[in-house]
């Protein structure tokens, strides 16, 4: 104890202002996992009456009190995993194009400025070109391929936004080296950029998929339903002209729109949601990790 | 090979010809229309300060300038008596020019897929057509025998004097006719310096070598020719022996060369 004493006044003062710092930092970072905790803790508890794989097969019953939420959680598969099929190949490429290609020209310029602010358009607008223009001027219906088209067109900026980040963090050295060879920009591409960028890549992907399974009006507008009969379990219970539910859709309807809904029911239809979203973001990270170890500079 | 630094006219075949060469990036001109040859079987070192034009002016030769968008280049350069600028096949011409930048840069592959990458480009797949070649660039650059035993582990885990190695092997392994060294020493220490300069004496053989260096002492050693860039023009150019003599035509010349290292 004597040797804390001896410490000149000035190290002392640094060392608790070293330690002040650090509580804050670390209360603020802890600060951040509690809302967390407390909501899907929150939600547990009050889902947990019903909370069970019978919950997660089962369709609705007695007019959407009671019974499962199946219908709305294959819709939601349905239109994620459609509108990310025509998102994501769309999204990448026009990344690689912007970044890797084109010039520096007004036209070009131009394509960057839709693409930022396509990204900050509110998915209430989405929605309502989603109803104008495919649902109406396309003739594609209320359905599931007018929705997915929307969640597409949705997240569709940002993935171009999030790909070309991570093109953009492949160093120039590597390019400028591929073409100093005579490589061409695609051989480029090909054997250095994309192989150093697709973790950046996938994990901007990846994280579409929750907001696009958590959007409610885009769907809502363009092609889900309150409610649909399907069969238990059944996987390929939609056609892609079909309306479908939706998980977001049906969690609005359950708190909002049926009277006498067993409590706990919504709240077991936001685990679901929740879950889904968090799994697959915690798929993101593991990706994310397992690329980057093979990161190779 | 040239054992004369001024060889007598009829023996000099000239590589590349470069004349009234101008080049802007966006509205500022940074060569003025520089004009000079570079002779086959060469050492040509390019001195002259930071900002003086040397990298840009080896872009022009190989046509990477091309990739930066705000730059515009006039005037000519011929390369094997053909103007780089009507060349069909900027490729072709990329490969017949091995390029070695400043800084050492490893590709993010093997050993082994560093130097097979340019062969691979040039359409050369078979095991047996690259192997060789591999290997054969691997010891010019004087770094086989460091890395025959793990030529599958990554370019970017090497030390940086052998990433300059393995750039310069790379740089080998399309064949090249010229060689263009940017400051290669540049991120390196004095030992491995000496046996890249060992390794350029040898191949100034077969090949002609642009050799761009603020080390007048490396200029001295290795070039038969040096030529003094200062802001874009060319102050003179001539054998190494004069430059460095102190019987160099310009004040300027004799200045830097003395000023630096004097
Ligand atoms: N891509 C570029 N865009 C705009 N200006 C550039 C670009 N590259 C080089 N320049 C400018 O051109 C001039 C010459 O640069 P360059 O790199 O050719 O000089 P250098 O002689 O190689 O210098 P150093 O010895 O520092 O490598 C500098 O003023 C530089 O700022
Ligand atoms: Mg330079």
């Amino acid at each position: 104890m004597a040797g804390r004493f001896a410490k000149t006044p000035h190290v002392a003062r640094k060392e608790i202002a070293e330690s002040i710092a650090r509580g804050i930092f670390g209360l603020m970072s802890a600060a951040m996992i509690l809302p967390l905790v407390l909501i899907v803790g929150y939600l547990v508890v009050r889902a947990w009456p019903v909370l069970s794989w019978e919950f997660l097969l089962d369709v609705p019953k007695r007019g959407m009190t009671d019974g499962g939420i199946w219908p709305a959680f294959v819709g939601t598969l349905y239109l994620v995993g459609i509108s990310l099929l025509v998102s994501t190949p769309i999204g990448v490429l026009a990344a690689i194009y912007l970044n890797e290609y084109a010039k520096d020209n007004w036209f070009n310029r131009l394509v960057n400025l839709a693409v930022i602010n396509l990204a900050g358009v509110p998915s209430i607008v989405h929605a309502l070109f989603g109803l104008g223009a495919f649902v109406y001027a396309a003739r594609f219906g209320y359905s599931i391929l007018s929705a997915s088209l929307t969640l597409a067109i949705m997240t569709l900026p940002v993935i171009i936004a999030s790909t070309r980040e991570a093109l953009a963090s492949v160093p120039m050295a590597f390019r400028e080296a591929c073409w100093n060879v005579g490589a061409t920009r695609w051989q480029t591409v090909r054997a250095v950029v994309l192989p150093n960028s697709i973790s950046g890549i996938l994990t901007g992907v990846i994280l579409q998929v929750s907001r696009a399974a958590g959007e409610t009006a885009p769907v809502m507008f363009t092609g889900a339903v309150f409610f649909k009969a399907v069969e238990r379990g059944d996987l390929f219970p939609y056609g892609l002209t079909d309306q479908c539910m939706a998980l977001s859709m049906h969690l609005y309807t359950l708190a909002t729109q049926v009277p006498n809904v067993k409590e706990a029911l919504p709240y077991a239809t936001a685990v679901v949601l929740l879950g889904s979203v968090l799994l697959v973001n915690a798929t993101a990270i593991f990706v994310r990790i397992w690329l980057r170890n093979r990161k190779k500079w | 090979m040239t054992e004369s630094p001024t060889p007598s006219a009829n023996d000099i075949v000239k590589e590349v010809e470069v004349s009234g060469l101008r080049l802007a990036y966006g509205g500022k001109e940074v060569l003025h229309g520089i004009s000079f040859d570079v002779y086959r079987n060469e050492i040509l070192a390019v001195i002259g300060p930071a900002q003086s034009g040397k990298t840009s002016m080896l872009r022009c030769l190989n046509r990477t300038i091309d990739f930066t968008a705000s730059a515009s280049v006039s005037g000519s350069v011929k390369v094997g008596g053909e103007d780089v600028r009507k060349m069909s096949d900027v490729f072709a011409l990329r490969r017949r020019i091995g390029m070695v930048a400043p800084l050492p840069t490893g590709l993010p592959l093997s050993i082994y897929d560093n130097v097979a990458f340019a062969p691979r480009c040039s359409g050369v797949t078979r095991k047996a057509d690259l192997e060789p070649v591999v290997e054969k660039c691997l010891r010019q650059a004087a770094l086989w025998d460091e890395v025959k035993d793990r030529l599958d582990s990554l370019g970017t885990a090497l030390s940086g004097g052998q990433q300059q190695r393995l750039t310069i092997a790379r740089a080998l392994s399309h064949r090249p006719e010229i060689l263009c060294l940017d400051e290669f020493s540049i991120a390196i220490d004095p030992v491995t310096t000496m046996r890249i300069e060992d390794v350029l004496k040898e191949l100034r053989e077969e090949i002609t070598i642009i050799l761009v260096t603020n080390l007048t002492q490396q200029a001295r050693r290795l070039s038969d020719r040096t030529m003094f860039l200062l802001e874009g023009e060319i102050v003179e150019i001539d054998a190494t022996d004069v430059i460095y003599s102190g019987d160099a035509k310009s004040e300027k010349t004799r200045d830097y060369v003395n000023g630096v290292f004097g």
